[in-house]
């Protein structure tokens, strides 16, 4: 690690240890998610692992923290047109469109294949109206291998010409209250926000009182690729969300800002669970730092289908170089300044 | 779907074939899972570099006792420029082998190839494999110039059933591939065509096999995020055993796929009849 070469930030717990160093192995990555803990932060980010069959060619995905579904809708949905995808300066825009074949399908057929493999799944889901977020929660209750939910945010409000309901406080409010509301009481709902928003601190706050186990934090950023050899938008649906190492800075502010109004008592604290162009252990280190308790890598799977246990590797390499025994003496680390 | 494998491959060659690029590269692992049909993905930037994107290559050749897998590749923009600035001696992160084969007639069957530009790169180890069960291939090869032709020679090896075709007539029938198609396939009463190249030719192939009523198997190329399956960013309109159409991954249920059963025109729009399509309001 690079560490070791520079002045490394000591914490107190490992003042005792004498050093900066403690022993990779016995770094206890136990990470809080919602009222409860998993065993390590790492999880796939939604729609950058599918429904794990294909990555698991690569890893066993028992070892993940948990894995995180692309996002599931009440009905099938064929998805946007092609192109849907351009590569960017150390990043993509996408334009997928949320395809797949819908909650049922995903109980009957993919659940059950996840559950057998023992992996631990945080189920992604949203809805046009605030009922079909609902219901793809009440079709996930008493199901096995469901850790979590996590709310896609950034899904158009088919009630609200088609605003997102991530854009403003009071609709992603309503969407987790009505999620909160029908699931198992000991299922975390953790809500999914959108960076392009006036203030996502306030999002934030609306999502905790809403009754909000956790926050996941960020969704792409909006964006547009013109072709200019044939003169018009690159992909077929012309704005797409913006992913990877691109977007790093962004979502770590973000992050940073969220937990700052907790530390403030501005917001009840919640797990932070942080992504955006985490493609290392020293990338998921900077999230821990400015306040997540949980980290998810998405993009970089795309590069490297090992990504998302690499990263795990280099994470706990990275905090026993600094000196932590565990993980939760690093969260939020970078506000002691 | 192959079980592909991530390896640190070895660049033993890079050299130029005509308008394109030979790449070998050793890796244990890969080459004795390889079918023809199947397809690598190459990192094309360091591993902290901005292009994150690998790119996808049909496996040309591949020699399990050497443990080499050697692609073909045009130079198309920056990833495949920084390939071709690699030495031998440079490591390459691949993916393979990825995707699904060709499907191979039992028994020996008369077989037509018919490639654009690269696209004979998959169809070699393919008439390898037909010749093997008795079979019998045919070649049309076709590019827009002389340069950008492959496999001339390759093809003629294996069999005088070769047909070339350049639009520009610098080398061959002046005229698009599908000029002498319909001639090709009746000559060698191929019962099975198989295409690889532009999708635009793809397309064209199919069309003159549905009209003479023979099969035709299609390598599609589009663009891939991931190329393993996970992002969905391949898809193209495909209708399925039963029926019903549907946006199918083509780096994992193809890129191989029957060309009567794509839905070439509307490639590129999500017609009302595809499954989901109904759901696409506001999304
Ligand atoms: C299954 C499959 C097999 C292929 N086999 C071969 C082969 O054997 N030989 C060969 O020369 N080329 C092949 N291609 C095309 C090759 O992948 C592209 O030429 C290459 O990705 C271009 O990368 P670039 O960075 O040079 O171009 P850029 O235009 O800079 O690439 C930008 C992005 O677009 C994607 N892209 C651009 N053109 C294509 C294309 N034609 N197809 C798919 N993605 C594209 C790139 O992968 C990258 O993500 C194949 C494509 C597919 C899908
Ligand atoms: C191809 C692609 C598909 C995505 N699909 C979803 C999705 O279905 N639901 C969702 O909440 N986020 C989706 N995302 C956003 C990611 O989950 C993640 O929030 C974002 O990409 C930032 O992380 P990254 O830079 O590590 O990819 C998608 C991202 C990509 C690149
Ligand atoms: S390229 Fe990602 S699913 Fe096919």
């Amino acid at each position: 690690m690079t560490g070791a070469d520079r002045t490394v930030f000591v914490n107190t717990a490992a003042a005792s240890t004498g050093g900066t160093g403690v022993p990779s192995e016995s770094v206890d990555l136990t990470a809080p998610f919602g009222g409860g803990t998993l065993p390590n932060p790492v999880t796939t980010a939604s729609g950058c692992a599918g429904y794990g069959r294909e990555l698991a060619k690569f890893l066993p995905l028992a070892e993940l923290g948990s894995i995180t579904t692309k996002t599931i809708m009440p009905a099938p949905r064929s998805g946007r047109p092609t192109p849907r995808m351009a590569e960017t300066p150390s990043g993509m825009l996408n334009g997928i469109g949320l395809q797949g074949s819908g909650i049922e399908h995903f109980v009957a057929n993919e659940l059950p294949w996840l559950a057998e493999r023992g992996a631990r799944v945080l189920v992604s889901v949203a809805g046009e109206r605030v009922e079909d977020f609902a219901a793809c929660a009440r079709a996930l209750n008493g199901q096995p291998g469901v850790v979590g939910l996590e709310v896609n945010l950034s899904c158009p409000n088919a009630d609200n010409s088609g605003l997102v309901f991530a854009a403003n406080p009071a609709t992603a409010h309503d969407v987790v209250q009505a999620v909160r509301e029908v699931a198992e009481p000991t299922l975390p709902v953790y809500a999914k926000l959108a960076p392009d928003v006036t203030s996502i601190t306030d999002v934030a706050k609306a999502c905790v009182r809403a009754g909000a186990d956790g926050l996941s934090m960020i969704n792409t950023l909006p964006g547009v690729v013109i072709d200019t050899d044939t003169l018009r938008p690159h992909l077929a649906g012309v704005v797409g969300g913006l992913s990877g190492p691109a977007i790093r800075p962004v979502a770590v502010g973000c992050v940073y800002a969220v937990h700052a109004a907790m530390r403030a008592g501005e917001c009840a604290a919640v797990p932070i669970l942080g992504m955006g162009g985490i493609r290392t252990g020293r990338d998921a280190l900077e999230f821990v730092l400015a306040g997540a308790s949980g980290v998810a890598v998405g993009t970089a799977i795309f590069n490297d289908p090992t990504a998302p246990l690499r990263v795990l590797d280099e994470l706990r390499e990275a905090l026993a170089a600094r000196g932590f025994a565990k993980l939760t003496d690093a969260v939020g680390l970078a506000h002691h300044h | 779907m192959a079980h592909p494998v991530q390896r640190q491959a070895e660049i033993v060659e890079l050299s130029p074939v005509g308008a394109y690029h030979r790449l070998v590269l050793r890796a244990e692992g890969i080459a004795e899972r390889v079918l023809p049909g199947h397809f690598a993905a190459l990192a094309v930037d360091r591993a902290d570099g901005s292009l994150l994107l690998r790119r996808p290559f049909f496996v040309h050749r591949a020699d399990p006792a050497e443990a080499t897998v050697e692609v073909v590749f045009a130079e198309a923009g920056r990833g495949t420029r920084a390939l071709a600035r690699q030495r031998v001696g440079d490591v390459v992160d691949v993916v393979a082998p990825l995707g699904n084969a060709f499907p191979i007639p039992t028994g020996p069957a008369s077989a037509l190839m018919v490639a654009g530009g690269y696209g004979g790169v998959p169809l070699f180890g393919l008439a390898e494999r037909i010749t093997e069960q008795g079979g019998s291939v045919g070649f049309i090869l076709g590019a827009s110039t002389a340069d950008r032709l492959f496999g001339v020679e390759q093809a003629r090896a294996f069999t005088p059933d070769v047909l070339v075709t350049t639009e520009d007539g610098s080398y061959g029938i002046r005229g698009q591939i599908t000029l002498p198609l319909t001639e090709a396939m009746r000559a060698i009463e191929a019962r099975v065509v198989y295409a690889s190249g532009p999708t635009g030719m793809l397309r064209a192939v199919a069309e003159v096999c549905a009209r003479e009523g023979v099969r035709c198997f299609t390598a599609v190329e589009q663009t891939m995020a991931c190329g393993v399956g996970v992002c969905m960013s391949c898809v193209l309109p495909v209708v399925g055993e039963d029926g019903v159409s549907r946006l199918v991954r083509s780096c994992v249920d193809g890129p191989c796929l029957d060309g009567s059963r794509v839905r070439w025109e509307d490639i590129g729009a999500v017609p009302p009849d595809l499954e989901g399509a109904a759901a696409m309001g506001g999304c």
